[in-house]
């Protein structure tokens, strides 16, 4: 008798540890404890195993290269650099490269994309024609075909330095780029600047004023010219005012090149352009979407009410297309930040070109620069990504 | 991400990757022996060094080199898988065993020959870097380039050399760096630089490609040494002997007169010298895990280092790059071989 109880015992336990194991709540978390001890197992086990395989192929590991002397040039810094400057230096030259040609990029694609997108809607037979030629020629040859074509067409139709077009003000533009005078600032120059920022913030609280007073009342207020006046007029009085407190270096040929002043170099306005018009071909067809997805009653009503068609776009159907329109365009924006990498291709010294590309042949270690090449493009899309986000909750449709 | 990007990170990933890479890697020639090929990386497009021809065979010097690598191991110099590689895909290439050697106009330079985890076998060519410019900028020497832009290839010795004269001189520059060769031509050809610079034979190479080489001139100065040669991973010194002695036999058969065209002849000589090389005295192939006739399979394959240099470089090719220097040391060059003793 007593034996059996004791075996009893013993059963009744064991099944308590099992049907504990098995209860959902139990499960979920074995389960995710057991992946986690996997995945860091599977790193540690990479980490190690690379670590002693560049040991064993005598190649240098680490950090160290960071703060050794770079010794070669880069044709377009953003920050000081020479070629006495360091390695993690052409990083932060590099970064600043992909983020200009990107921001100019994003901007110039939006403004084309939604005007492509709006055309290719138009009632007019041809303007929704060209639209559609565009859309599809751009979205369907690949990218890196589109730059050399602008690359090479921006570079043969344009002459020697020697034979310059002038475009007056002291700007020329020949095959080694677009040379413009570079402003210099004088004393009194930070006061024409600080009259800017005041006009600038004057015009949003004049804004900000107008709006409440016409939920408020009704009534209107010219709020552009007001802006126009506090932004531009203001500003320009006050450089008048002070004797224009502002000079320019102004480039002149001097052997083989222009000197001085500032330049657009070809590369830049090539990878610019390509970027663009590509991109631009796949906003243009979100911005379509989006706005055939705004309902037909929404218009028949902007309609009954009396809107124009441009008030109509602007004051009912963009407004509700947005909804459907920013998810998508964000990933566009990543795309154009990521296609920025085909630079190297057309000499734009971009992160991947000089980082990825000059550091790690001179460094040779590949892991370390292809690691933190990644994690660049992985942050910039994450900021990317974070901003459409608050931006997309910014437009969500308030319900009243 | 670009496709380059993409080779690139797949290639560290590679290096990051397994066990069974670095184990492939002590034994080289073991796994060449057992593949049954050498996989070579070359250039993509330099003629007289490594350039598809236009019946598409693999044509140049650093070719050759390849093929005579593989006539030692199987008597058969067709048995290259030949890999292009860049300027800037070539070392990792090489590091995580994409390629057994890479034989493609790589500079000998002290950082590769130590953090790299490379090893240069030998100078297969000695060369410096030079300048080219259109014969309409009416410039005679280097010294004249002050404030000029300057086409150049990224990931090379050219970027730094450039750098570095140009401050020596007390001279700017405006570079504008390319990862191809041919994008490079391209550029400079549409007038987008005043100056190409690359090593001087690369000079004379990418020249005969141009719509018209004869409006481009090389100045006269050389900025820097370039000893170019085949380039293995550290720690293999098995297979770094094979490659190494592979290099100096091609200079050995040229300094004792052994050619393709008389090796059947020199088999027989009674030259001791001749024997040894030869391997019909002594057991000099097996010591480096080869054939004794060794020799005998490369001169038949790809001639000796005279043979191999005036088909694919010197004056009578399109190239027309004088021996100089790259002569024999018994004739006032800096070719030199140890014995086969």
């Amino acid at each position: 008798m007593a034996v059996i109880q004791e075996q009893r015992g013993q059963q009744a336990s064991s099944n308590g540890l099992l049907s504990y194991l098995y209860r959902p709540e139990v499960r979920q978390v074995v389960w995710q404890v057991l992946l986690l001890i996997g995945l860091i197992a599977l790193f540690w086990m990479v980490i190690s195993n690379t670590r002693a395989n560049l040991a064993k192929q005598n190649i240098a590991s680490g950090l160290g290269f960071w703060d050794r002397t770079a010794g070669f040039d880069i044709s377009q810094t953003l920050i000081e650099y020479t070629n006495t400057s360091s390695y993690g230096r052409v990083f932060w030259v590099g970064l600043w490269n992909t983020v200009l040609v990107s921001v100019i990029g994003i901007f110039f694609a939006t403004i084309l994309g939604f005007v492509m997108g709006i055309a290719r809607l138009s009632s007019n037979w041809l303007i929704a024609r060209l639209a559609t030629v565009y859309v599809e020629i751009v979205r369907n040859i690949p990218l890196l075909l589109q730059l050399f074509i602008w690359y090479f067409a921006v570079l043969k139709s344009l002459p020697g330095p020697r034979d310059s077009h002038s475009l007056g003000f002291g700007t020329f533009l020949n095959v080694r780029g677009l040379y413009m005078p570079s402003p210099i600032p004088e004393a009194g120059f930070g006061v024409v600047l600080a009259t800017l920022a005041f006009g600038i913030i004057s015009a949003i609280a004049t804004y900000m004023w107008a709006r409440r007073r016409q939920m408020l009342t009704g009534q209107r207020f010219p709020v552009l010219w007001t802006s126009l006046g506090l932004i531009v007029l203001l500003p320009l009085l006050a450089y008048l005012a002070l004797g224009r407190p502002l000079s320019f270096d102004y480039p002149a040929m001097k052997g083989f090149n222009f000197e001085g002043g500032l330049v657009i170099q070809p590369e830049f306005i090539a990878l610019l352009v390509g970027l663009v018009f590509y991109t631009g071909g796949f906003i243009a067809e979100i911005v379509r979407a989006g706005i055939a997805g705004v309902p037909k009653g929404q218009k028949e009503a902007a309609r009954a009410i009396g809107l124009s068609s441009g008030q109509m776009l602007r004051l009912v159907v963009v407004p509700q297309a947005m909804r459907i329109i920013i998810p998508p365009l964000t990933s566009q924006f990543l795309n154009l930040t990521k296609n920025s990498s085909l630079a190297v291709a057309i000499a734009y010294p971009d992160l991947v070109s000089v980082f990825a590309g000059t550091v790690l042949n001179q460094t040779g270690q590949a892991v370390e620069v292809i690691l933190i090449t990644m994690a660049v493009y992985l942050t910039l899309s994450l900021l990317t990504s974070a901003f459409m986000n608050w931006f997309n909750a910014r437009m969500k449709l308030v319900e009243r | 991400m670009t496709w380059k990007l993409k080779t690139t990170a797949i290639a560290a990933v590679a290096l990051i990757g397994t066990t069974g890479t670095a184990f492939a890697q002590a034994k080289t020639l073991d796994a060449v022996k057992a593949r049954g090929s050498v996989n070579c990386g070359v250039g993509p497009g330099t003629p007289g060094f490594s350039a598809p021809d236009d019946k598409g065979n693999w044509t140049g010097i650093d070719v050759d080199f390849c093929r005579a690598l593989a006539a030692a191991l199987f008597n058969d110099p067709k048995k290259v898988t030949f890999k292009a590689l860049t300027a800037k895909e070539r070392f990792t290439a090489l590091q995580s065993g994409e390629v057994d050697l890479l034989s493609r106009t790589t500079t000998w330079t002290m950082s590769r020959d130590s953090s790299m985890g490379l090893t240069f076998a030998g100078v297969t060519f000695y060369d410096g870097q030079g300048f080219m410019v259109n014969k309409k900028l009416n410039v005679k020497s280097a010294k004249q380039l002050n404030g000029a832009s300057v086409c150049v290839q990224t990931g090379t010795t050219t970027e730094l050399n450039l750098a570095d004269y140009f401050r020596a001189n007390k001279m700017t520059y405006k570079p504008v760096v390319f990862e191809k060769a041919d994008e490079l031509n391209s550029a400079y050809e549409a007038g987008r630089c005043d100056i190409y610079t690359t090593d001087a034979s690369g000079l004379y190479a990418q020249r005969i490609k141009f719509k018209a080489p004869g409006d481009h001139i090389i100045l006269p100065e050389i900025i820097s040494k370039e000893p170019l040669g085949p380039v293995v991973r550290q720690g293999d010194s098995q297979w770094f002997t094979v490659v190494k002695w592979v290099y100096f036999a091609l200079l050995n058969a040229e300094e004792l007169g052994v050619n393709s065209k008389n090796v059947a002849e020199q088999v027989k000589s009674a030259n001791p010298e001749i024997k040894r090389l030869l391997g019909t005295e002594g057991e000099f192939g097996k010591g480096i895990g080869l054939e004794n006739d060794w020799v005998v399979r490369i001169v038949k394959g790809v001639g000796n280092y005279a043979e191999m240099y005036e088909r694919n470089v010197g004056p009578n090719s399109p190239l027309k790059i004088e021996r100089g220097v790259n002569k024999l040391w018994n004739q006032g060059g800096l070719q030199y071989a140890p014995p086969i003793r």
